[in-house]
């Protein structure tokens, strides 16, 4: 019986994730590398050309993945930012078209919101005597930015709902009225509590932006796509396709590594 | 269908020309339910093995072996920083076109692994990876002294797992987990991309056919937040049965 763990010595503590991340890198890209060594002697040297031929266009595409997910970012704040105080409101009509609203855009997947809007709306809008265009990568920004506002309306309610109601009443007690008690009372505190959802949040729209390739937009993965097609060799598939992961890995890793550590931060505050 | 339904959406048609086909086309009704039924069968099994998968992850990170923290570290880090539509490219296209294929039997040749088998190999990737840090959360959760008592009383790790930190865990990570089921059922709309006769492809073939675009949208809408209403249902109903009264997770 001297394998009970109670008997082990302790074992130290490690700090976690801290020096993994260049780690995981390294074996992302030995793991390339083998995939395209592992194609045989003969054909090593194409599959680097292909790499170095391909590698610029599909981080152009890969550019437009991120140029999207930044507008669909800003317009989803932009719509779920007073939703989110519709859901806090003390009225009950506010609150229950807010909760309705936020309940459809977060449970509806999100590639039938965007087919809805890509499919639904008009290629050009009337409004009065003017006429606005909508091309389709606004309307895919568009289709994008619903479930994210649906979703930052949550992480304000959240955010909002975290500071003591002790505060609100203070902000009373000083004859503050409702919006200037959450822009001068709540908001500097709250603000702070919101960042770390909402950079996860945008962590997930940035991989979700390869939807707009399904309906019919060029961004990094239908550009990958046309590659294989042009070049007509399966074998380039498995090294272009993980070319692409690691884009997205490269970008949406350290976002998440911040998160983390923004997290922990204010773990540590209280 | 009921006679009346029929009926209802038929005069809905005619009075003020809105196209339920679903409900007044036997043909477009029957491949809107095998596609509904593929969703649900796609939704299952995904939820069974990324379940399954989370445990297998949180016992190797939680675990004494070196090379197994950093299998279950790289592989959780792998799949939830990178977009899930890739990754099931990279596994239908790139990984299923190195598959030698076999013979159907009817002189024809079809792959090993069929669609629906490459989504949910993708899916249940993907929703294992979240579940292993939902699982791995809820462990740490549980106050050490439990972990302490159980080893003093001769727990081994198995024990320690399956009667101690599991019960008290999936008690407490209840909330996370259904979040991340929730998710994965709406992430099989991607199955989509390598058509898997799911239901967002049944329904777009129906739409491009009857060009109902407009009525399929919102009936798709209606069945898929209808399907997350009954899973997050479900599964509340499971969190109150597993409620230990006096532990407050």
């Amino acid at each position: 019986m001297t394998d009970l763990p109670v008997l082990y010595p302790p074992r130290p503590v490690v700090a976690r994730t801290a020096t993994s991340w260049p780690w995981l890198l390294a074996a992302a890209l030995a793991l390339l590398a083998t995939a395209a060594w592992g194609q045989g002697g003969a054909r090593q040297t194409t599959i680097l050309e292909a790499l170095l031929r391909w590698g610029p266009l599909i981080f152009g595409g890969f550019l437009f993945n991120v140029v999207t997910s930044v507008l669909s970012m800003a317009l989803g704040t932009a719509l779920g930012a007073p939703l989110g105080l519709m859901l806090i409101a003390r009225r009950r009509l506010p609150r229950g078209v807010g909760w309705s609203l936020t309940q459809f855009f977060r449970n509806a997947p999100w590639l039938v919101l965007l087919f809805y809007v890509m499919f639904l709306l008009p290629f050009e809008l009337h409004i009065g005597g003017v006429t606005i265009p909508l091309p389709d990568w606004a309307k895919a920004v568009l289709g994008l930015s619903l479930p994210v506002a649906a979703n930052v309306a949550e992480i304000v309610r959240g955010g909002l709902q975290s500071i003591p109601e002790a505060q609100w009443s203070a902000a009373e007690g000083l004859a503050f009225g409702p919006f200037q008690t959450i822009r001068l009372v709540i908001l500097p505190q709250a603000l702070r509590r919101m960042l770390p959802p909402w950079m996860n949040l945008y962590a997930i729209l940035t991989m979700a932006t390869t939807l707009i390739s399904i309906v019919g937009i060029q961004d990094g993965l239908t550009i990958t796509r046309a590659a294989i097609a042009a070049e007509a060799r399966p074998d380039l598939m498995l090294p272009l396709y993980l070319y692409l992961l690691l884009l997205f890995f490269a970008y949406c890793y350290p976002i998440a590594l911040i998160t983390q550590a923004l997290e922990r931060r204010l773990v540590v505050r209280g | 269908m009921p006679a009346f339904v029929v009926r209802f959406f038929t005069w809905l048609n005619d009075a003020y020309g809105l196209n339920f086909s679903v409900f007044t086309d036997a043909y477009d009704g029957q491949r809107f339910l095998l596609g509904l039924w593929t969703t649900i069968e796609l939704s299952v099994v995904c939820i069974v093995f990324s379940v399954l998968l989370g445990m297998a992850g949180a016992w190797l990170i939680g675990g004494p072996s070196r090379l197994g923290r950093a299998v279950a570290r790289v592989y959780v880090q792998a799949f939830r920083n990178t977009p899930p539509l890739v990754q099931l490219a990279f596994f239908y296209f790139a990984i299923g076109g190195l598959l030698p294929q076999i013979g159907d039997g009817a002189g024809g040749r079809e792959p090993i692994v069929s669609g629906f088998g490459w989504a949910v190999i993708s899916f249940s990737l993907l929703a294992g990876a979240f579940n292993v840090e939902i699982f791995r959360a809820g462990i740490e959760a549980v106050p050490g002294e439990m972990v302490e008592a159980a080893e003093s009383l001769g727990y081994g790790r198995f024990q320690l797992y399956r009667y101690v930190l599991a019960p008290l865990a999936l008690r407490i990570c209840m909330p996370a987990l259904t979040n991340n089921l929730v998710n994965l059922v709406k992430t099989t709309t991607l199955a989509y991309a390598i058509a898997v006769p799911e239901l967002l492809y049944a329904t777009s073939q129906i739409w491009s056919e009857v060009l109902n675009v407009r009525e399929m949208m919102y009936v798709l809408l209606a069945v898929y937040i209808a399907l997350v209403a009954v899973l997050v249902w479900l599964m509340e109903r499971w969190e109150r049965a597993l409620r230990l009264p006096g532990f407050v997770a």
